[in-house]
């Protein structure tokens, strides 16, 4: 029997050992419960997620068509041409992820087809990491589908507490629990126990506490598109550190409450209106201006 | 508390940029699109606020009419629904308005053809929506649940004609608003179950007096 009523990292965590498993089989035996569906049929409708990034990863790749307000879409080819010429410092992993998250990125304000996880804005975090390590360490589907609901579960704890909206708590609770999210993915793919995903979210989270939502113009754009493969690297990061079983010194629990308190402390200009931060500087009026004029 | 699913967290599948000003957008064109249930002539779009400000950048007018016109919230189509065969066949217009006292993602869509319709709804969020006002009547409803939708008589005992007959059939009733316009003159019901009302269900509905208009409008996919 596996517990059903889970609000928190600490009662997650806490079910998971009583019952010997991995946070995706309760999360999943969980749903199954509680949809009345049955697991194959949950992991079904992870799969279809999973294929529809994949399939955005692909798409995007391949296009250089700006968005609708014609201020972004073409990085993720300036990128690809780079590391053609010149390999990554940090290898084809680090190509992947960055390339794979401005990829998704850039093919959601163009209109193409995403998977808003958590968000749209913050759409190319999750995918960009869960792939690329999937594709270098030879991670098999199945796997990847359990690494996603890894991700979706750490999510969901974290929208009981918040709502995962620029608009009620800032970026921090949008590409803010992507990383945090991702963090977790990488860590189940690569072996880790619940203990070392729990921290790799922790220290994912922690450090991304206080970002704003200020985006130019109103529009998904500008810092949204760049900020995405900035996270997925950070998620990575985190990973490395808790698989070395380096604790977050703060509960998960705790630092979730603290990024609520710090939502609800951050001024309302900074939270999706564009009435403060990136969203005011010169430029920014310039190009509201001429975006405008349109 | 009520239990979260962390499918939600992993899903919609959708057609960017945003959730609110796309998805949202889409989706309120798809519960404006089964409320009216005709073949329009001409659909006018009313955005307001942020809808209207942003609505350009975001996709906004394409998602409305991509909604009304039928397309799901990941259909790839969306980004150039202006050329596409069904929007040819028929006119749209949109108007770009600021009025404070509407939510800042607020959209009107008033229909003209054989019948003539307005219905007006907000993006609340996250690509949630919900439907508040059809004609001169006040309604909610989010498309989360299968809806029966009634215009009728105010006269007495009409909920209670209607409920019956839904509890017959042993389908609960997960929310009920009423609105009026005057006692005695026109109402309107919104009824959202959890399950599903069959063909005998609405035929049996549709045969009490006093109705004017029916409109079983189903749930959204997610």
């Amino acid at each position: 029997m596996i517990e059903k009523d889970i609000n928190s990292f600490e009662q997650l965590y806490k079910a998971c050992n009583i019952a010997n498993v991995s946070i995706y089989k309760l999360a999943q035996t969980r749903e199954a419960y509680l949809s009345e569906k049955t697991e194959n049929e949950v992991r079904e409708i992870v799969k279809r997620s999973l294929e529809a990034m994949k399939d955005a990863i692909k798409s995007g790749l391949n296009s250089n068509e700006l968005s609708l307000s014609g201020m972004c879409g073409a990085d993720c080819e300036r990128l690809q041409k780079r590391f053609q010429r010149k390999p990554a410092l940090f290898g084809n992993t680090f190509e992947k992820i960055t390339a794979y998250a401005l990829a998704t990125s850039e093919e959601n304000l163009r209109m193409g087809k995403i998977v808003a996880c958590p968000t749209a804005g913050s759409c190319g975090i999750v995918p960009s990491v869960l792939v690329a390590v999937g594709e270098n360490f030879n991670i098999s589907e199945y796997e990847q589908i359990n690494a996603l609901i890894t991700a979706g579960e750490i999510g969901r704890i974290v929208s009981n507490k918040v709502a995962l909206a620029g608009a009620v708590a800032g970026c921090q609770a949008e590409c803010g629990v992507a990383s945090a999210m991702s963090a977790g993915a990488v860590c189940q793919m690569l072996g880790g126990s619940n203990k070392q995903i729990l921290n790799a979210v922790a220290l994912a989270l922690k450090n991304l506490l206080g970002l704003t939502c200020d985006p130019v113009c109103g529009l998904v754009e500008i810092p949204c598109v760049k900020r995405n493969p900035f996270l997925a690297i950070h998620a990575v990061t985190a990973a490395e550190l808790a698989l070395a079983d380096i604790e977050s010194k703060i509960p998960l629990d705790e630092i979730v409450d603290a990024l609520e308190q710090t939502g609800k402390l951050m001024s309302p200009t900074l939270k999706e209106s564009s009435q403060a931060g990136l969203a005011k500087t010169k430029t920014a009026l310039e190009l509201e201006k001429s975006l405008f004029k349109k | 508390m009520a239990q979260s699913s962390f499918i939600d967290i992993i899903t919609p599948i959708m057609v960017g940029p945003s959730s609110s000003h796309t998805a949202g957008a889409v989706r309120l064109g798809l519960l404006a699109r089964n409320v009216y249930d005709a073949s329009p002539h001409k659909v006018t779009f009313r955005l307001y606020n942020s809808y209207a400000q942003t609505g350009f950048g975001h996709g906004t007018d394409k998602g409305l009419l991509a909604g009304v016109l039928g397309f799901a919230v990941d259909d790839k189509r969306i980004r150039h629904i202006f050329e596409q065969p069904e929007a040819k066949q028929i006119a749209y217009e949109f108007q770009y308005l600021e009025d404070f006292n509407r939510h800042p993602n607020a959209v009107d869509f008033i229909f003209e053809g054989d019948l003539n319709m307005f219905v007006a709804g907000d993006s609340v969020g996250a690509g949630e929506v919900v439907i508040r006002k059809i004609n001169e009547f006040s309604v909610k409803f989010t498309g989360k649940f299968n809806t029966l939708l009634l215009v009728y008589r105010d006269v007495p005992g009409m909920i209670s004609r209607v409920t019956k007959v839904i509890q017959e059939k042993n389908i609960n009733i997960a929310s009920l608003h009423c609105d009026r316009y005057a006692k005695g003159e026109e109402a309107s019901m919104c009824i959202c179950v959890d399950g599903e009302l069959d063909e005998e269900i609405l035929k049996l509905i549709e045969g009490i007096e006093n109705l004017y208009l029916v409109r079983y409008v189903r749930k959204l996919e997610h």
